[in-house]
């Protein structure tokens, strides 16, 4: 428990992960309100449309959770850590435990701040949650966020250079992914086992209004698929970080 | 021209612009080349699909011009620049035109290395480039991404910090400009004057009630980027170095 | 008390650290010496765990330094003072690794008061100086109260006041009869501070003992003779196959002890007005010890007969 105390006041004791979590807040709710204040009533508001926008916090999650690790290396005190803590496999999971809860926080705030924005603009819009799938794509926000943090710091204690690791990251996530759909024949059948497709699958937001497919997971499994992956490159990167020097 | 020579130098003795140069080539081309590889059937292959991997090698150019000036402000060598050359929006413009230059290059390469490697691997195509249509098409994106190059210099300049300017660019581009889409009534209006909606359309076929033509929409897109340099050299003569 | 035996470190083909043995023995301060590129920060982060041997084993009470508990208990140091996050205040950067060695949260301030850094503790450290960083790296080293203490090069760049500052505190820590083990590449700084040391050139040990013995064993010994009869003496030591060298109305005896002069003087009824023991510089005996060593020659040095 001292360990994750320790990450937690490295943390919250700069200026960038304050910022991001307000970025990444702000910007979704933000566009959920614009989404509820400026439709009609030809296009029915519902819980899957107030989530939208979460897409931008959860890019921002990625760079907060790369920076996290990634300043340690460019400031040096990575060593000071691992000086402190020299059993660095503990170093790196207090680390991800203290990010992780953040990005948690930070998912359910956005969700259910922009599911209660739309609510209070069009009070009229059907958008309680009442079957366990609202809720999944609601609540299941948190989810996401947190196990995206978890491949983001793998990929910073990887890389740990902060322009590479964000530039990855983002292309990655947002670019990528997509383009890999345009390879004729067979490109859709590798999409659908790419993680960041996997988990926008268990939120249930397809923001591409192409009608659903055959899909080979459900919700729940796509999301235990998107964790294995997160989880697989965190435990490369924890093993890399322990074998090279600091 | 000394001023260039200096810039060419600072560039490429660092290792930034060597794996943007593949990474953006090497992937556009691959895709390209898979493109062509896996496709069959009874449509021949169109000119668009030989391009899609350009807009991989935009995020890299967006990435690599933002990094040619936040890592000078980040190692400081940013004021050795301009001890040497006091004049901050010559020394600036200088580096704009050196990173431009090579972005427009590394944009003719990918986009002619993606269409010759579709047109090789491809069977059932002929992909000539017949019209002056086509050819905007492909060699256009040279002039994207040279602009783009100046556009992520000026969002550098204003920003100066890496993981800053690379968020900002590339969240704007990825993700803003199409969830603005979304916005019911008002957002699809709006989305036309963006400006990598702009390159879309200077890239694509609009069609006649677009509300600019391509070579408009490179115009404005080439507006925008000229007013965001032009503030962020006032801001650099200005501020403290 | 350290203990590295057959330290080796290779970054890729260049040999850092080549073969390295030594020990640092508990309650003294001993003195790391060696030119720039020697490899004595290889060294010292392999001590500390961050970097790993390529062969080889450093023991500290003989444990792995990435066996000891609550580390920060037993070992402090202090390496390169801008490891910190610009943007992190001083007691915050303090804080967390408190909290990482389960130390209460008031050694934090008892640590920043002892190196008076008190009055600026909430200030960022991006903002602090090279002279107020080392001290906030001192702290950090004391932090957890530890018996052994490292050093990597901590007057480089420093203002006279700081390297005094930083010599003071050293003899405190020896005083206090902690083992301090600290690298320079200045042997005049170490003369000061140092009782043993540990004189590494190219990755390799050179030399491990006392200054005192550095001093006499590596120095070339010269006495100076000044007598009325000088000439005569002069032939009478060159017969016994002495060197000696002329220095207007005195001469230098290479090697011989005073003593033996003074006898072989006075067995041919010879006066002497001067008999001196000329001792070499610290600094000439550790040039002529790491002369070879040097990684980065200036080729301008005078071969040596």
């Amino acid at each position: 428990m001292s360990l994750v105390a320790a990450e937690r006041i490295k943390l919250f004791s700069t200026r960038s992960p304050w910022w991001c979590a307000l970025v990444a807040i702000a910007l979704p709710i933000g566009f959920a309100a614009l989404l509820a204040s400026q439709g009609g009533d030809e296009v029915p508001l519902t819980v899957g449309t107030t989530q939208a926008a979460n897409g931008l916090g959860r890019a921002v999650i990625m760079v907060m959770a790369a920076l996290a690790i990634t300043t340690e290396y460019r400031f040096g005190t990575i060593r000071s850590t691992f000086q402190a803590t020299p059993n660095r496999v503990s170093a790196l999971l207090a680390k991800t435990a203290v990010v992780t809860t953040l990005a948690a926080v930070i998912g359910e705030l956005v969700a259910f701040g922009s599911w209660a924005v739309c609510r209070w603009i069009k009070p009229e819009a059907d958008l309680a949650l009442d079957t366990a799938d609202d809720w999944r794509s609601v609540a299941g926000v948190g989810l996401v966020f947190a196990l995206t943090a978890v491949l983001a710091l793998g990929v910073g204690i990887l890389v740990r250079q902060t322009a590479g690791a964000v530039a990855l990251l983002l292309v990655y996530s947002q670019l990528v992914e997509g383009l890999v759909t345009l390879i004729p024949r067979i490109g859709d059948d590798i999409h659908q086992w790419l993680p960041f497709f996997a988990a926008d699958q268990f939120i249930g937001n397809d923001a591409s209004g192409q009608p659903p497919r055959d899909l080979p997971l459900s919700p729940w499994g796509y999301l235990a698929y998107f964790a294995v992956i997160a989880v697989a490159v965190l435990a490369v990167a924890i093993i890399t970080a322990n074998r090279r020097d600091a | 021209m000394t001023l260039l020579a200096t810039e060419r130098i600072k560039l490429f003795t660092t290792r930034s612009p060597w794996w943007s140069t593949v990474l953006a080539l090497g992937v556009t081309v691959g895709l390209a080349t898979m493109v062509g590889l896996t496709h069959d059937g009874p449509r021949p292959l169109t000119l668009t699909q030989t391009q899609f991997g350009t807009q991989f090698g935009l995020m890299v150019i967006l990435v690599m011009a933002a990094l040619a000036v936040t890592t000078e402000y980040r190692f400081a060598t940013i004021r050795a620049t301009f001890q040497a050359i006091p004049n901050r929006t010559a020394a600036l413009l200088a580096k704009t035109t050196v990173v431009a230059l090579l972005a427009t290059v590394l944009g003719e390469i990918a986009a002619f290395g993606s269409w010759a490697a579709a047109k090789i691997t491809a069977t059932n195509t002929d992909l000539a480039l017949t019209t002056a249509d086509d050819w905007r098409r492909v060699a256009g994106t040279g002039l994207v991404y040279g602009i783009a190059a100046v556009m992520a210099v000026a969002v550098g300049i204003l920003v100066r910090q890496s993981a800053g300017a690379i968020s900002v660019l590339l969240i704007w581009v990825m993700l803003v400009e199409n969830l603005v889409g979304l916005i019911p009534r008002v957002g699809a209006d709006i989305q036309e004057w963006l400006p990598f909606i702009a390159v879309q359309r200077f890239l694509g076929n609009p069609g006649p009630d677009a509300v600019l033509g391509p070579w408009a929409s490179l115009a404005y897109f080439a507006g925008v980027t000229a007013v965001l340099l032009v503030a962020a050299l006032g801001s650099a003569a200005k501020r403290d170095a | 008390m350290i203990e590295a035996t057959g330290l080796t470190k290779h970054y890729g083909r260049t040999v850092a650290v080549d073969h390295l043995s030594f020990t640092v023995e508990a309650g003294r301060v001993t003195g790391f010496l060696g030119p720039n590129g020697a490899g004595k920060s290889t060294t010292m982060r392999m001590v500390l765990g961050l970097d790993r041997p390529t062969s080889g084993d450093v023991r500290i009470d003989g444990k792995h330094y990435r066996d000891l508990k609550l580390p920060l208990t037993t070992v402090g140091a202090l390496l390169d003072a801008k490891w910190v996050h610009p943007n992190r205040s001083a007691r915050a950067h303090l804080r967390w690794l408190a909290k990482a060695t389960k130390l209460p949260r008031k050694r934090v301030d008892e640590v920043l008061d002892l190196v008076g850094l008190g009055s600026v503790a909430n200030k960022n450290a991006g903002g602090f100086s090279l002279g107020m960083s080392q001290r906030l790296g001192i702290a950090a080293a004391l932090l957890g109260d530890p018996k052994v203490l490292l050093f990597d090069e901590p007057v480089n760049g420093l203002d006279p006041e700081g390297i005094l500052w930083i010599r003071r505190f050293m003899h405190r820590l020896a005083a206090e009869g902690r083992t301090v083990f600290v690298s320079s590449h200045l042997l005049s700084e170490m003369a000061q501070t140092a009782q043993d040391l540990v004189v590494i050139g190219r990755g390799k040990l050179i030399y491990q003992g006392t200054v005192s013995d550095f001093v006499e064993n590596a120095t070339e010994n010269t006495v100076l003779v000044r007598s009325p009869e000088l000439t005569r003496l002069a032939d009478l030591l060159r017969a016994d196959g002495v060197q000696v060298v002329e220095d207007g109305d005195s001469i230098r005896v290479a090697n011989l002890a005073s003593s033996a002069i003074g006898e072989l003087a006075a067995a041919h009824r010879i006066v002497l007005h001067e008999l001196n023991p000329q001792l070499g510089s610290l600094e000439e005996a550790f040039i002529q010890l790491t002369g070879e060593s040097v990684e980065y020659h200036a080729h301008d040095k005078e071969p040596t007969a």
